[in-house]
Parts: C-alpha cells; structure tokens; sequence
C-alpha cells in the first residue's frame, strides 16, 4: 500500500495528469536562492476561454497544500477542486466568462517541479537538493506560464493565505500586468508565531525515522507519522477555538465513557487523526517543508528597505483584501497593514473584514459575505476593465 | 446638483430613491433632510476628480458622483457592515476611523477630501479636519449646525439638550460628541489656516440660504452647512 501510494503521488509529480508546461536550458527559472532551475516544468489548469483582447485572465492562486485543481475533480483525491464553492459556469468566478489559470507553485508536488519530481541530473527525486523556492519564484515562474498565454495584463490575480501572499507578489513585482488583485486572509509577511507553527510541522516530519534525510524515496519509505502530526498541528490553526468548540466540544468518538488511556475518546482527536492521514494520501513530504519555508521566508516590506508601501508605489493596480474575524493565523490587523501600505501608496483599495467564527479556513468556504465582497469587487474591475458581462 | 442633473436626470432620480429609502432608516438613521447636503457636496466636485470620502457610509455619495462625475471616488467608513455593503456593490472602500487612520494617506493625494455629516461625531475634529487639509487639495465638509434656532430654543426655553429631526439622538445615546456652530467652526478654520473657498448653509427644508446674508443670520437660520476649503 505504502509502495503504491509512493509511485502515484512520484507520477503525479513528474507527468501530471493535467496539461504541463516543460522550459528547457534556454529558459531557466531565476531563483531567490541565487542559482538557476532548469530544467524546469509547470504544470496548470485552465477553465472557459481566453477572448481575443486577452484580456479576461485570472490567476488563482493556491495555497500551502493546494494544487492546480481549483475547479474540477482532484485527479489524486477524486474530491471536487478546492474553490469549486467559488470558481465555475455561473459561478461568483463565472468560468462562461472569464478564463480561468491555476498553476501548481514550484516546490510543489503535483506536477510543477518540485522535491519529489525527479532530478535530471541524477535520476532520482530532488529531495533536498531542490533550492530553497521563494514566493517570488512561485510568482517568476507563474509570469512564464502567463507570457506563454500572451496575456499582457491578467484581468485578475486571486488567492487565500499563501495564495494571498502570491497575489501581493504580483502586485509589487509586476504591477502593469495586474489590473486587479484579491488578497484573501493572508499578510504581508509570515509572523512569528506562523513561522513557529510551521518549525513544529517540519520538526515532525523530519523527526519521522522514514523520512530518511529526506530520500525516502529511494528507500520506498514515507514520513507518513510525521507528515501527518505536522498536518494535525497545521489544522488547528485553520480553524478557531470558537468553531472547535461548537463542532467537537469535549464529545467523545464513539463511546460512552473516557477509556483511561491513549485512545482517541474525543472527537476532535479522532477529527485531528483523519485529517492527518488523509493528507499524507495526497502531499509529499518535503513539498511541505518547501511550502512552509517560502511562507516563512515572505517578507514583502523587507525586500523595499522595511517600508511595505515603497512594495505598492505608483500602482495603478485596483486592490480588494478580505479578512475574516476569527482568523489567528492571519489576523485582520495582517490584512490592515497591507491597506494602510496601499493607502499611503495611494492605491485603489477595498477591505472587507468578514464576521465568521470559521477561522483561517474560512476563505475556502461557502461564505455569502466574502461571495457578495469578491462579486461587486469584480463586477466593478470587469466594467473599468470594459469587459461586458 | 445642477450640473449632474442636466446631465443624468434618471440617475439623480435614482439617487434621490435611495435618499428615500435612507429616510425609512431601512439602512441608517439618517434622514432626508440631513443627506440633501449629499448634493451640495457632488455640486462641489468637477468630474473625473480623485476624491476621498471619510465616513462613506452605505455609500450613496460615492455612487452618486461615479454615475454623474465619472470620479475616481474611494471611501473610508467606520461600520464593518457599511463597508461589505459597498464592496458588493463594487465601490471601492476600506473599514477606517477617521480619528486613527486618515494619518496614511500621502499629503494631496486626493482632489478633494469629503467629510460629510462625520465631523461631530469625531474624537478631535481639530485633527481630523488639519488631515483633510493635508491629504485633499481641497476638502468639503458638511455638519449640522448647533447654532440653529431650533437648537437654541430648545436650550433656552425647555434647558434641555435638544432633539429634533435632524439631530434625533438622546444626549446619551448619541454619536455626535463635538458639536459647533456655523461661526465655531469658521473659527476652526482659521486656527488651522485653512482658506475657505466656499460656503453653503441650508435651512431646514434643505433649500440654500441666500449668499448675501450675513453670517449671524447663517448661523441661526442654517439648519446645516457645506464648507469648501484648502489649504
């Protein structure tokens, strides 16, 4: 079971099931780590039709643990994609509409390269020897998959947490190829207490006796133990003690009386081991550290002399960030700063804090105030834009 | 008004309806009389400018002079459930106190800088109006008058705080801390060495009183005023 499940996610990795973009040694991918990928692929979605202007393009997102699936079935979980509440025919993201890009991020491990494709230099899966990926590198390499759609200026860039960060990437580094951009719950920089959260995660995994420094496969092992707990810890700061309380409260799973012993008596216990296991069906395990390291290291107002306005100036870009109240991982105050940055850069800017007590994970819910906010915001865009409905 | 009229008779009639719907307090408490000042204000703006609305509200300003001025309008509003409101409806505005956070906007990085019906209900006008001055190359701002006849005989014959249609609050309940007169705030105005390029009082029934009038006059009959100034 354990070898089966390592071959698919290694195939997944090297040749996706969905279409893949391949840059040779002509086209190298520039990194922050200061060397050169290459080569290098991205492999993406695309949903409804590009118009002749080019000019009806967004760019979603994803974030730590997402993919390229954003509006259809995930090849490797047979789930619907992760923003069908949002993305589709007649959806707030009309896709009869607008055509819609999702790129797997590179470092990733659906099919963009990352630690688990294989490394042509060896023939082996990358595993540490990938570079450290930035989310500017995310960002350089989405450019890529964008110049090859001939897209000028994309109608729109949107996504959630990591995506979020993506989003204000773009916006800084290539402001007139963004006409609008929607970061949602996410910041500017990872703080403190995120970057300790994800330490605790790749801790865990690394802690993991099968994660073998990193070459398990090559062992035929996974890090499920570790990778699993990292996901546990990880998913609780996606949601809020508020809506812990009201799903799980302190009810027991299947019993009517506490075991005195290890077990999982609680159902939140119980909630916590399933959402660990089934991810490890899905995610490789270094992708993760990759992902949690390009997070950590995102610090927009750093690379513009600490002053995160100087990251926005002269934007003509029109902004709209989306907070949720209950969200501790990336609080309103994260998405504020953004504002105030985007207000003394004299952007165009929305913000709409959301009242929910569904925490971080909020943004990929079906949530009617953020649907409303994401509607009028694009509604409006798409008139300035002279896009017809 | 006059202007967008003659240009956008439906849109002006449309805007009036939401007055109207503002007046049965299905949005906000505020009533007919009190938004006239709205129009006065869109009067005041050239089309295609840059302006800044503090304390937008529900928004009715904003698409007021997006319809008739094509201006690039964004909002600064304290309730959360006023600004959702006007996100869905696709203008552009932020949650914000004036009070606190009109600090981040560049200096004249807007045409004009609307404060409508907002200032007495800030912690220190004196601030906030020596902000608008900074960020706006102009600034408008509209404000109830607590000189008004009404207001005076309320005091003076019953000696109590007065509640009347434009001004409905209890003195305990009410949001609006800093009250001033029409001459108060001229006052105001040169403490900060602001200029005004105009002025505009209305009465109660929200028609204009005449320029030639004399300021006492203004101040008693001036159910509430429009300044615009610069600095």
């Amino acid at each position: 079971m354990v070898a089966l499940r390592t071959k698919r996610t290694n195939n997944e990795a090297d040749e996706p099931s969905s279409p893949v973009l391949r840059f040779g040694a002509d086209k190298p991918l520039k990194l922050d780590a200061g060397t050169l990928l290459s080569p290098f692929q991205i492999a993406y979605k695309t949903y409804g039709t590009l118009n002749d202007a080019r000019s009806n393009a967004i760019l979603v997102c994803h974030a730590l643990t997402g993919d390229q699936h954003v509006a259809s079935t995930n090849p490797v979980t047979g789930k619907p994609g992760w923003w069908e509440v949002l993305i589709g025919p007649g959806k707030i993201i009309d896709t009869s509409r607008f055509f819609v890009i999702c790129s797997n991020v590179i470092g990733g491990c659906l099919g963009s390269t990352g630690p688990a494709s294989t490394n042509p230099a060896t023939g082996k899966p990358y595993g540490l020897d990938l570079p450290i990926i930035t989310i500017r590198d995310m960002v350089r390499a989405q450019l890529m998959l964008v110049d090859h759609f001939g897209i000028e200026k994309l109608f729109s860039v949107l996504g959630g947490s990591m995506g979020g960060m993506q989003v204000l990437q773009w916006a800084s580094s290539y402001p007139e190829r963004v006409f609008s951009a929607l970061p949602i719950a996410t910041g500017a920089r990872h703080s403190s207490q995120n970057i300790a959260f994800h330490e605790v995660g790749r801790q865990a995994v690394m802690a993991d006796p099968d994660w073998h420094g990193g070459k398990y496969f090559e062992q035929g092992k996974r890090p499920e133990k570790g990778l699993a707990v990292a996901r546990m810890a990880a998913h609780i700061t996606y949601l809020s003690e508020a809506a812990l309380h009201r799903k799980f409260g302190r009810n027991l799973q299947d019993r009517e009386a506490l075991t005195f012993g290890f077990d999982a008596d609680f159902q939140i216990e119980s909630y916590l081991r399933h959402q660990g296991m089934t991810f490890v069906d899905r995610f490789d395990a270094n992708s993760y550290l990759y992902m949690t390291r390009a997070m950590d290291y995102f610090d927009l107002a750093a690379d513009h002399g600490g002053r995160l306005a100087d990251a926005f100036a002269g934007t003509r870009t029109r902004f709209c960030l989306v907070s949720f109240t209950s969200d501790w991982l990336f609080p309103t105050e994260e998405s504020r700063s953004v504002v105030h940055a985007l207000n003394a850069a004299g952007a165009s800017v929305s913000f709409v804090e959301i009242e929910t007590d569904r925490g971080h994970d909020a943004f990929l819910l079906d949530e009617p105030e953020l649907f409303a906010a994401i509607n009028g915001f694009i509604a409006s865009a798409a008139r300035a834009r002279g896009l017809s409905a | 008004m006059r202007q967008a009229s003659a240009h956008d008779p439906e849109k002006l009639q449309t805007f009036r309806t939401g007055i109207m719907r503002q007046a049965k307090g299905t949005i906000m408490s505020v009533n007919h009389a009190q938004r006239v000042d709205l129009e006065v204000v869109a009067d005041l703006i050239p089309p295609q400018s840059r302006v800044l609305d503090v304390g937008s509200g529900d928004g009715l300003l904003l698409e007021l002079l997006q319809a008739t001025k094509q201006v690039d309008g964004r909002g600064m509003e304290l309730s959360q459930r006023g600004v959702n409101e006007c996100v869905a409806r696709g203008l552009s505005v932020i949650q914000g106190d004036a009070d606190k956070d009109l600090k981040f906007y560049p200096d004249k990085g807007f045409d004009f800088v609307v404060l409508s019906q907002t200032l007495q209900a800030t912690r220190n006008p004196k601030l906030v109006l020596d902000e608008l001055l900074r960020i706006g190359k102009h600034a408008i701002v509209s404000f109830p008058n607590f000189g008004h006849w009404r207001v005076r005989l309320s005091l003076f014959v019953e000696g109590r705080m007065p509640v009347t249609k434009d001004l409905p609050y209890s003195w305990y309940d009410t949001p609006n801390i800093h009250f001033c007169t029409i001459r108060d705030f001229v006052n105001l105005c040169e403490e900060l060495g602001a200029t005004v390029e105009k002025a505009t009082a209305l009465d109660a029934n929200g028609q204009k009183i005449g320029l030639s009038m004399p300021w006492w006059f203004w101040n008693f009959f001036g159910q509430q005023a429009v300044f615009l100034l610069k600095r």
